[in-house]
């Protein structure tokens, strides 16, 4: 691999990675709210019971 | 938003077999040219953001309303991080092509590391505020004066004739051959799709944030 090639893979890497971890903290937020949701459910029915 | 999904990832795989398979290698540059079918596209994209964030603010200043200052938050935070990967793709290209990181005495240069600083600094600003209706306001006008970089920025190489940063698109039109342009409009609408589907995912997030605290205190009380 030339050193040309290096770099341009480089640069495409670290577009990959960005996108890559932008995917980990959505998918980490996206567990945060589904956890809060449950815990909000899990609150309404308990007030809903009495 | 699943549709806007699907497209970027059309999008973006179309604009690879484009750059890689298409587009010919630059006579000058070699190989490491093909790091500018990403490089300026992520720039411009940046830019986009920064306007529809100061556009939001604008509309918040002039109607009002909670959701355009989330909105403005939201695009300046997608510009700033397709900023910085402005600056980073930028300098592994410098790199390959100059043979440094990065040079001070290109005005491109500079003045898009001071648009991305003054755009850092939004944040630092927005977060030194109570919530509210006051911190919704000197976000926007913060928002609407960073807008007024942009022109400066893009026009900086053309305004104080800088030899180092390239000018590829001229008066008379850009300067590469058809397939070259082929792949870098490829390579921008990728980009464009990426950020509008992070925009749409992220501010759905948020929403789904701010509903869910008001969802708590309403049980709470």
């Amino acid at each position: 691999m030339s050193a040309g090639e290096k770099y341009v893979a480089a640069a495409y890497g670290v577009v990959f990675v960005f996108v890559l971890v932008w995917v980990v903290i959505i998918a980490a937020k996206l567990a945060r709210l589904e956890r809060e949701t449950a815990e909000l459910a899990e609150l309404a029915r308990e007030r809903a019971d009495g | 938003m699943r549709s806007i999904g699907v497209g970027a990832v059309a999008l973006m795989a179309a604009a690879i077999v484009m750059i890689v398979l298409v587009a010919p290698e630059d006579a000058d540059q070699g190989i490491s040219q093909k790091i500018f079918y990403f490089h300026v596209p992520i720039a411009l994209t940046a830019y986009a953001c920064f306007g529809l964030g100061a556009w939001k603010a604008l509309r918040l200043l002039w109607r009002g309303g909670e959701r355009y200052d989330l909105e403005s938050y939201t695009a300046i935070h997608q510009g700033t991080i397709f900023g910085a990967l402005t600056l980073v793709t930028g300098s592994i290209w410098a790199k390959a092509s100059w043979g440094v990181w990065w040079t001070w005495s290109s005005n491109q240069l500079v003045l898009f590391l001071v648009l991305f600083l003054f755009y850092c600094a939004y944040f630092m600003l927005r977060y030194s505020v109570e919530p509210g209706a006051r911190r919704e306001r000197i976000s926007a006008v913060y928002a609407l004066f960073g807008v007024a970089l942009i022109p400066v920025s893009f026009f900086a190489i053309r305004l104080a004739n800088d030899f180092i940063h390239p000018t590829v698109f001229t008066r008379e039109g850009p300067q590469m051959t058809d397939t070259m342009f082929a792949a870098f409009l490829a390579g921008w609408a990728a980009i464009l799709a990426l950020a509008y589907l992070m925009y749409r995912v992220e501010l759905s997030g948020k929403r789904t944030d701010a509903n869910l605290r008001e969802l708590r205190e309403a049980l709470s009380s």
